[in-house]
This record gives C-alpha cells, structure tokens and sequence, in this order.
C-alpha cells in the first residue's frame, strides 16, 4: 500500500498513457482482416444483408476467396465503384445519367414497396399524392380520405439513413419532408408489427415482407403485387445495382455471375426480392 | 526493501486497476475525437438547441432528445419513486423476516431482467393498453415511463433501504422513547435523516433510466419532434443513438457520437450528484 502511495502522480499518468496507447494497437491491430485472396463490396445498406446472404453461400462455394461486405450508403456505393476503393459498388436507386456514364451497372433484383395499413381498415386505394400528403403531415384524419372511422392517422417510418425510407421519400415524397412527429421504427419488421396491432397506423415496407396480419393499399388503382413489379405498372419500386468501373473480372466477375445464377437468384427470391430472370429484358 | 514476493502482486493490482481506469480513458477520448468535430461544425448552440434532426439533410439539432430523454426519466421517476421509497420503508421497518426473505432477492432478481424483455413486454402489453384506454398510437411517453419505473425499481428500493438500515438505532429507540408511533418515528426521524442516501438511490436510478436504450427503442415511438402530451411519441438521446447507428456513416456517425458526448455529460452529472448527496450528511 505504501508504495503505491509512494509512485508519484507523474509516474501514473505515464503508465495511463502507455496502456492506453497498447490498448489501441491491440484493438487496431485485431481488426486487420487476414491476408488472402479477397474482393470489397461497398454502398447501400438496403442490397446489404443480401449481397451478405450471397456472399456466405458464395465462401462456402469457394473457401479460398473472402467477401467483404461494407455498408454506407448508395451514393456512397457509386463513389467507391468510381474510385475503385469497393470492387463492387452498391446501389439500391438508378444510376444518373452521369453516373451510368463512368460505372457498368448490373440489376441484380428488383424490390418493391408496399404501403401498408391494418387489415380492418376499409380504405383500399390511395393516390401517389394521398399517400404523400399523409406522410408531410398535410392530411392528419383517416376520415379525410372518406374513412367513417374518424381516427388520428398514426404515421409510421423509418430512421433516417435506412435505404427503404431514402426509397420512399425519393419515390413518394418528392422534395417534401416527412413529418418529424412520424413514428420511427427501425427495421421493416417493426413497421409491420406496429400496423398490424394499431387500426390507424400506416406503414411502408418491403413488398416481400407484406403478410395476412397487414394490408398493402392499391396505388393509383395498381395492386402491389410481384407481377405488377415485374411489368412495371406498380411504381414504388427500386433497381438493387451491382456496379463496377470496367468490365467484371476475375473474382468480382465469379460474384456478379453467381449472383446471376440459377442459384444466386433462388437464394434472392428467397429473401423477398424480384430477380432479373422473371423481369421481361427491355 | 520489501521482499520480491510482495510487489510483484502489488504491481500487478496496480497494472489492472490501471487498465480499467485506461479503458476509460480510451473509450472517452474516442467519443470525442468522433464527435467533436460535427459539434464544431454545426455549432454548439444548433446541436444542443436545434429543433430539426435530419441528418439526410444536414440538420443535426438534438434538443426535442433532450426534452425526450427529461420527460421520459421525469416520468419514471413519478410512477416509481413512490413505489421504491413505499418498498424501501416496508422493508426496513415492517416486514417480517420471512416475508423480506422472499421480497428482497425477488426485488433484486427483477434488476437481473434484461432491457430487451422489459421493452417487449411493455410492446405486447402496455403499449395496446394505452392505444385502447387512452388513446393515440400507444408507443408513447407513458408507456416508456411506465417501464423505466420499473427497471429503476431495483435500483432505488435497495439503496433506500439499506440507507435507513444503517440508521444508528439510537436515533428509533430514542423516539420510542419519547412516545412517538412507529409510524410517527418513520415519518418524523427515520426518514429525514436517511434522506442523503434515499436521494443518492434516486439519482443513481434516474442515471440508469437516462441510459436505458433497448426496453426504451421498443416503446417510445422514436419521433423526433416536441411531445405536446404523455401519449405522443418521444426519442431520447439514447434512443437515437441505437436505432441510427446501422446505417449511420460519415457525418451522420459523428452526430451519434456527439449525441454520445452529451448523454455523457449528463451521466456524469448525475454521477456527481449521487456522490455530493451521499458526502452530505
């Protein structure tokens, strides 16, 4: 105890210092990922947890090579393609026209988004511009949209940074904001869940995830059905992009074509999205 | 000189009590080298103060969080503290042996629970409650209160407790003495002077229900505007934090840092709080 007592307060901050220092190397230096052959797909967090699921059965297919899954972001997933810091860049919106000048872009699927209210709830069909003005607060009342059921419409969304939600408000909401008093849930499961208990909640969320306990409302007349996805008369939907800076080669070129197979595209309807095989070629 | 076989475990609790204190440090310089930068960019007063949070858009205002994070603990506090100081004096004073044998490690079995059952459970059953009782969407301030209290139940009941066990007994036989009741002895003697430390459980539990992430995520609603009632959904800081982090990158990230940072001084605060109360007898 006494020498403890005895070690000066200059000797402690030093010895604070060097074990802080040695602790940041050891952090740092555990997470360098090993050497091996390997390729970087980067960009938007909604092809994410696909291009994972593929990425997996991809490494159990060939144990040599590792995939490196990153998030960020669509706009970020076309700036590592066009810097070549990803081999392949993510997106899940269309390409500008600048943009599809610089990077081949290969639709790997299609996803489709469905606006969902409680099963009880007699409304049917909304406008593009109805569904809009409920989500900027403009239209507050189910009755408003000839509902008897005079209930506050409860908005429900996603955080922001979520590529569903980026995909709703380009698709639906134009340059108007959502609301700030709109419920926030952080996944499409929790949207569903919070529609499927409230009456006059409305939701939006993935066309592969919609279920009995909710309702996806026509658009515009149009069903949210994978057949209206796939001939292109149900608008909500987004391209997922595999993009690269020049022609896939070598082991980005095996990814991109086991993605495209029979396979990749079994494990991608799977998951809820639309492939490029049921999708007519334009 | 001490013998060798001395200071070699004397420098070795010293090595790892410093590693703690290192870990700390580290953890805390982190927060701030991500965060700072962001602050300093949108300025001090618009991040603290700012009403609008869209971070898509380059707005990082955090005060309708901050107002989040207040009503919601403020309301725990409301609902449970009651509860917890009802508890505390039964237990202390009333009980028989028997029956404080099956409260107290029950008490404390209910701190054990995990955040995540307490938020689903308040999903499934507080939170319809509400939506058909009171109205409104029932992801609400009332609901996150209703769990928190909860979850600070623990918390304050054991030290409010042990504050007034620790009482010298001089103080009760006293006042039995003087022919005061028990009740009366409670009320009038036992309780003031157990206040510092019944104080001290309080803010200890209000910092744990200022930290609370998970069980708050699930019943809150999440929105990022002013509550204008209890049945509104509220964010707290935290809440932010957890439920952006998965797609947060660049700026973004930072303002979850800094949200961290403030969320940081609160706790801190508090912290000193509880210390400042339990040093002043």
């Amino acid at each position: 105890m006494k020498r403890i007592m005895r070690l000066k307060f200059k000797n402690i901050i030093s010895i604070v210092c060097v074990f802080t220092l040695l602790l940041s190397v050891l952090l740092s230096s555990a997470c360098r990922p090993k050497n091996s052959e390997s390729i970087i797909l980067a960009g938007s967090t909604s092809v994410q947890p696909f291009a994972e699921i593929l990425a997996e059965q991809f490494m159990a297919l060939h144990p040599e090579i590792n995939i490196d899954v990153q998030g960020g972001g669509s706009a970020a997933g076309i700036l590592a393609a066009n810097s070549s810091t990803a081999d392949i860049g993510m997106s899940s919106r269309a390409l500008n026209t600048d943009e599809s000048k610089t990077l081949i872009a290969v639709e790997i699927a299609r996803d489709g988004l469905a606006v969902i209210v409680h099963p009880s709830n007699p409304i049917v069909n909304l406008t593009l511009a109805q569904v809009s003005a409920i989500y900027s607060g403009e239209i507050t009342s189910w009755d408003a949209l000839g509902d008897a059921m005079k209930k506050k419409i409860h908005v429900v969304t996603r955080e922001d940074g979520s590529g569903t939600r980026s995909a709703f408000e380009s698709l639906v909401m134009g340059k108007v904001a959502i609301m700030p008093q709109a419920i926030v849930q952080d996944s499409n499961g929790a949207v569903r869940q919070l529609v499927a208990d409230d009456p006059a909640a409305i939701g939006f969320i993935s066309l592969g995830l919609v279920d009995l306990t909710v309702k996806a409302i026509e658009l515009d007349g149009i069903q949210a059905t994978r057949e209206h996805v796939i001939d292109g008369s149900y608008r909500l939907t987004r391209p997922f992009l595999f993009l690269t800076r020049t022609q896939p080669e070598g082991t980005a070129k095996l990814f991109i074509d086991f993605t495209l197979s029979t396979e990749g595209r079994r494990i991608l309807n799977n998951e809820g999205l639309i492939t490029m095989g049921d999708v007519p070629q334009k | 000189m001490k013998k060798f076989g001395e200071r070699v475990p004397q420098s070795f609790f010293l090595v790892v009590a410093l590693s703690a204190f290192s870990i700390l440090a580290l953890i805390t310089v982190f927060i701030f080298i991500e965060g700072v930068p962001i602050i300093a960019k949108v300025g001090f007063f618009n991040f603290v103060f700012g009403m609008k949070w869209a971070p898509s858009q380059g707005y990082y205002g955090i005060f309708p969080m901050i107002v989040g994070s207040l009503s919601v603990t403020l309301g725990a506090v409301i609902i449970g503290v009651p509860v917890a100081i009802c508890c505390s004096i039964f237990l202390a004073e009333f009980a028989p042996v028997k029956l404080r044998n099956l409260i107290r490690p029950a008490i404390q079995l209910l701190g054990g629970i995990p955040s995540v059952v307490y938020g689903f459970w308040g999903l499934i059953f507080i939170v319809p409650a509400i939506r058909n009782y009171l109205g409104g969407p029932g992801l609400s301030i009332l609901a996150g209160s209703i769990i928190l209290a909860i979850m600070i139940l623990p918390t304050v009941i054991s030290i409010a407790e042990v504050s007034m066990l620790a009482l010298p007994p001089l103080l009760k036989e006293g006042a039995f003495a003087l022919g005061a009741t028990h009740w009366q002895t409670i009320r009038s003697v036992l309780l003031p002077s157990a206040r510092s430390g019944i104080l001290a459980g309080i803010i200890l539990g209000v910092g744990r229900a200022v930290g609370e992430t998970m069980a708050v995520i699930m019943v809150l609603g999440n929105a990022v505007a002013l509550p204008t009632s209890i049945l509104d959904p509220a964010r707290t800081l935290t809440t932010n934090i957890g439920i952006e982090m998965g797609y947060a990158s660049g700026e973004h990230q930072q303002a979850l840092f800094a949200t961290g940072i403030v969320l940081l001084v609160i706790i801190m605060i508090l912290n000193a709080g509880a210390q400042y109360a339990v040093r002043r007898k």
